[in-house]
Order: structure tokens, then sequence, then C-alpha cells
């Protein structure tokens, strides 16, 4: 196992380089940079953007740029003031060494504005699993203990629905229904808010904060609820007609202790391992849910991000997710393994 | 990623008894099963039904982009069975177009998938070695984006740097970029065909024969993996169509006044309160797309599989 695990680490390094490479070729080779005059940058006048560019570092061949992004430029000599004359060593450490840059649009270092926004991504994302664990485990494991059932086809039927509706229209249908249709008797406000984590005006109030979170979980928690119930569904029907759970019927333990102590332990397991490789989609996903919520996260930063071409934003998240990506699979084969002492690596 | 193998959705009750009569085509035996799957079959009809309505839309007494401020804004009505939209548009034409705008690019994406799938796949199991180490690590590493990010980004690139070119090559240039992060699955569909058939007797002997490379691999290994292929497009016609909506409701897609799902239901937001329908029908479309191609690609699986459909009924 510990080999195994020394392998797969070797094998992720060449994978991030092959990514990263791939992520800067295509961020740097499409013409026009920030300071191109396109977009925002139409309103710098030539001169200014020339020092801007120097000072930045985007007078360098590209090759260079990978370098200085990868690995820092405190060992060269760098313009700082754009005045043309390289005469001082650079500051920048690199991604290697924990540095991602600045911002290019709020001038903040990326990492501090991932920092900001992580708890916010954290709490909605954590909340919405939690939420599409709850209900999709119970509904899995009946609807595969009654297949066939009416239950079960309704089950069914949801979670090929669930999977078909784009978030993104959930999400406005939501709003439509609670905060632009139904209204609060007592008030005549809105019955939930329709984005933001809380209501600017009023100090801290847990009800508030709740009230906030509703909306923006049920559109997030819909489809994951679909795909894991149908998920469990599929992998208790596995268990279940195995000869271990015969032999606990056997022994006359009541059926609820074999369908849930005895046949849902081993049926959790793919389920446990699909969970660590669904992370990552998890917080890509949060980009639509947090847009339309108006909800200060990842998602939406990122989103910020692609609408003022901020590259070092840009890459860094992507980056970041990537390798948070190779990790999880990793996860998922240990978590396996530890799981299910059957299976074996080498 | 491990699914549990036992694949049991409700609707196919195949038995498999009576296939056991005169041997005959694949495709007639494939398209028997499929007929059991009355998930299928209703998909199949609506998906039919949707794309008779997409072609047709060219009969529409409305013109998709010219506006009509007379009638801005309109609820739905005899006239207009979706209501207008702020600039006095015929929703129902604009839904039509944009689905045609849908169906294109989901139909390129599909085709690019194979070209390339089947291709890297093809190249790297009948060759092996290090052709075949350098192109996983490729399919690998493509498989590692996370890919909704990146179609944001490169969007958002192609939409600011793309200009002219971009507008007008628009739903060519989306389907290529949803089409470059779509091809790795059937990439390694077609390659585990390779490894695995081509060892078997019946490719040695034709090998000997004298055949040449390329008809072992159209004549005797793709056919052997057509089944998981079709299956795989299918889904990814699924994938590509809702991408195409998702990126074009953030804007980085279709750019109007070209109208297509993504971007009317963008186009919605802000009059969501007052004319909730210019929201309602173009999501409900791309809805009722994607769990018809799900429900079709779920036929498909099983019709495909006669192995599984037998486990589902319990004899095996």
């Amino acid at each position: 196992m510990g080999r195994y695990l020394a392998r797969r680490l070797l094998q992720a390094i060449p994978m991030l380089f092959l990514i990263s490479i791939g992520m800067f070729a295509l961020v740097n080779i499409v013409p026009g940079g920030p300071l191109s005059g396109h977009g925002r940058s139409r309103h710098i006048k030539p001169q200014k953007a020339e020092i801007l560019k120097r000072q930045f570092g985007l007078d360098k061949p590209l090759p260079l740029q990978y370098v200085i992004w990868l690995a820092g430029n405190d060992w060269m000599r760098v313009d700082a003031d754009g005045d043309g004359v390289a005469e001082s060593y650079g500051t920048r450490k690199g991604i290697l060494r924990g540095d991602f840059g600045f911002s290019y649009s709020t001038r903040r270092p990326v990492l501090e504005e991932i920092a900001v926004r992580l708890p916010n991504t954290l709490l909605l994302m954590g909340i919405t699993l939690t939420v599409a664990l709850v209900i999709a485990i119970p509904v899995g494991v009946i609807s595969a203990v009654k297949q066939y059932s009416v239950f079960d086809i309704i089950v069914t039927t949801f979670s090929f629905a669930g999977q078909a509706i784009p978030e993104f229209w959930l999400g406005l249908i939501l709003v439509l229904i609670f905060y632009a249709t139904l209204k609060n008797p007592v008030t005549g406000d809105p019955l939930l808010p329709a984005g933001g984590m809380y209501t600017l005006e009023a100090g801290f109030s847990l009800v508030d904060r709740i009230n906030h979170l509703i909306l923006p979980v049920t559109a997030g928690a819909l489809g994951w609820i679909a795909w894991y119930s149908r998920f469990l569904r599929s992998s208790m029907l596995d268990v279940i007609h195995q000869p271990y759970v015969r032999t606990a019927r056997g022994k006359g333990l009541r059926e609820r202790a074999v369908i849930w102590r005895h046949a849902l332990r081993n049926a959790l397991i793919p389920l446990v391992t699909i969970l660590a490789l669904d992370i990552p989609y998890l917080f890509a996903g949060a980009v639509f849910v947090e847009t339309i919520f108006a909800w200060p996260g990842l998602g939406r930063r990122y989103y910020q991000a692609a609408l003022d071409r901020d590259y070092p934003m840009l890459m860094s998240m992507l980056v970041i997710t990537a390798g948070i990506i190779i990790l999880s699979n990793l996860l998922a084969d240990i978590i396996y393994a530890f799981l299910d002492p059957r299976v074996q690596y080498d | 990623m491990s699914i549990p193998e036992h694949r049991d959705d409700l609707g196919t009750t195949a038995l498999l008894a009576e296939e056991a009569g005169p041997a005959r085509s694949m495709a007639a035996a494939v398209w028997r099963r499929f007929r059991r799957h009355p998930g299928a079959i209703a998909s199949a009809a609506l998906l039919l039904l949707l794309v008779l309505g997409v072609v047709l839309a060219s009969f529409s007494p409305y013109d998709p982009e010219k506006s009509d401020l007379r009638v801005r804004l309109e609820p739905p009505s005899w006239h207009h069975p979706m209501g207008t939209d702020p600039l006095g548009r015929d929703m129902l034409t604009r839904v039509l177009y944009g689905g045609r705008i849908s169906l294109v690019v989901g139909l390129l994406v599909v085709t690019i998938t194979l070209v390339a799938g089947v291709t890297v796949g093809s190249l790297a199991g009948y060759f092996g070695g290090w052709v075949d180490n350098v192109l996983m690590r490729i399919t690998d590493a493509t498989l590692t984006l996370p890919s909704l990010l990146v179609l944001i980004l490169l969007g958002a690139l192609l939409r600011e740097v793309g200009g002219d070119f971009f507008r007008r090559n628009n739903v060519l240039t989306i389907a290529l970029v949803i089409g470059l992060l779509s091809w790795m699955t059937v990439a390694r569909l077609v390659r585990a065909a390779f490894l695995t058939i081509r060892e078997q007797e019946f490719v040695i002997a034709s090998r000997a024969l004298g055949a040449s490379g390329l008809r072992i691999i159209l004549r005797h290994i793709l056919p052997n993996a057509i089944g998981p292929i079709i299956v795989e497009s299918t889904l990814g016609l699924g994938w590509a169509i809702m991408g195409e909506a998702g990126l074009s409701f953030l804007g980085f897609g279709i750019q109007p006044p070209t109208p297509s799902w993504g971007n009317l239901l963008s186009n919605a937001q802000e009059h969501l309160s007052k004319h909730p329908w210019l929201a309602i029908f173009p999501g409900l479309m791309i809805f009722l797309t994607i769990i018809s191609v799900n429900y079709i690609g779920d036929g498909l699986r099983d019709a495909f599989d006669p192995y599984k459909v037998l486990q589902k009924v319990g004899e095996v």
C-alpha cells in the first residue's frame, strides 16, 4: 500500500505539470492579454500599458513567463518601475513555493482572495452535500429493498428528472416561486430571500442565515440527491442478493437489522468512494448556484475573474482544482482499500 | 470510478428466451430489446417531436431576431403561445430557433467526440508502446481538468479575443470548445476494445491473411466496440447540450441576438418576477431534451448488453 501510494503521488507530479503547461499555453497563446486593448483594457493609454507590461513581466517570452509563474523571479533582475531598466530583484516566489501571484482586478494576493471566500463556499457546499446524503441514503435503500414498488418507480423517475434539470433553471424557478410569488403572510415581504448570505442591515440571526441558505441549497442539492439515490439503489441491489445477507436473515435477525446494519454497510463502500471523486465537482458546480443567488463564494469569484479576464486568479483556481481532483482520486482509492479488505493494491 | 456492475433501471423486463431464434442482425436484436424500454421509447418519440418543431420553425410567421416594439413583454396568448420578449419578439419562435442551435451544437460535439475519441483510442490501442503511453497520459490529464471551469475560461477568452471570428463562427467554436473536453471516455473505450480484441484468433487470422492495419481496425475491432461507443455518445449529447446552455447562460457561449436556450434563460433573469414566461419555457425545453436523451441512453445501454438484462430479470 505504501509503495502504491508513493507511485501514485509520483505519477501525479508530471500530470500536474502537463495540466499547468496546457493551461498556461491556452491562456497566453490566444492573442491579446490583459493589456492588449480588448475589453476593459481599452481605456488604458498605450504608454501606460507598456509600463504596466514591463511591471507585470508580460514583455518577457512565454516560456520564461511560465518559469516565473512556476518558480518565481526573485533570482533575476526585474523592471519594477517599468522604465525599461531591470534594476532590482523580483519578489515573486512562484506557485511551486506557494505564491500564486496577484489578482489583476483587485491587486490582492490570489491566495488571500481565495481564503476570504473559501469558508462561504465550504458552508454552502457542506450543507448541500449533507442535505443530499441525508435524503438520498434512505431513499436509495428503500427504493432497492422495495424494487419495482410504486415508491421505487416514483424515485427512479424522479432521479432521472433530477439529473436532467439544469441547476441554473431550477435556481430561477425557485426564486420565481419563493421570492417573487409567495409572500410572508405576516409582513407581506417575499417568503425567502433571493440572494446573499444574510440581511445586510440586521445583525446576526440564525434564522436569517438559514433563510438565506434554503434556496441555494435546494437548487444545488437536487441533482446530487438524484445521483446518489440512484447510485445507492444500484449498489444496494448488488448487496442484498449476496449469501451473507441471506445468512443474516437465516440467523433470525429482524429485517430492519439485516438491511440497515448488514447490507447498507457494504453498499456504502462504493458511495464513499464516489463521494471522494465528486468533491471537486461539487465546488465546480458552485459557479451556477453562487452566481444566481449572489453567494460570495469561490464559484462566483471564478465567474467574476472570467468576466475580468483576471489570468492569475483563473489559472490559480484551475490548477488548484485540478490538484484537488488528483488528490481526491487518490483519496478514493485509499478509502476503498481501507473500507474493503478484499481490495489489494500493489 | 467504480460504479456497481449491476444495473437494473426500471422499464426493461425483456426476457431473452425468445432471442434463441434464427440469427438476425445486431441492429435488429438491439432494436427489439430497445423497444421494451417504455421510458426510452416515449423519450425517442418526444425527441423526434422536438426535432420536428425545431426544423419547422422556419414556417413561423415571426422573425426570431427582428424586434416589434408594439408587442413587448406580452404574456402567453393564442398569437404568442410562449409570450413575447422585451423587444417584442415571439418567444416560441425564438425558443425553436434556440433549439436548433442547441441541437446543432450537441450533434457537432458528438461528432468531434467520436472522431477524436476513436482516433486517439485506435492509435493508442493499435500501436501500444510509447504512442499508447503519451496518448493515455494526455487523456488522463484532460480527464483531470474541471471541465466546467475550463469551459468558462475558454468561453471568456474567445468572447473577448476572438472578436468577429468568434461571433461569425459562434456555433462551431463553442462546439469545438466543448468537444475538446469530451472525447476522453470514447478514447478509453476504444483503446480497451483494442486491448481485448487485438490478440484474439480471428484478428490474428485476418492479419495472417494479409489484411492491412486499417482494415483490421475498421472491420474487426471497432464493430466489436460499437455498443458502448453509441451509448456513450448518446449520453454525451445530453452533456453537450447542458454544457452549451450553461455556458450561454453565463454569457460565454452563444452570443445574442442569436437565440440559444442558455442565453434566453440568461436574458430572462432580470424580468423574472414580472414576466416569468421568459424563464419557464427555455428551461423546460432543456429539461425535456436532456431527460429524453438520458432515457434513450439508458435504453440503449440495456439493449446493447443482453447479459445485464438477464441479470435484471434475475436469471443469472
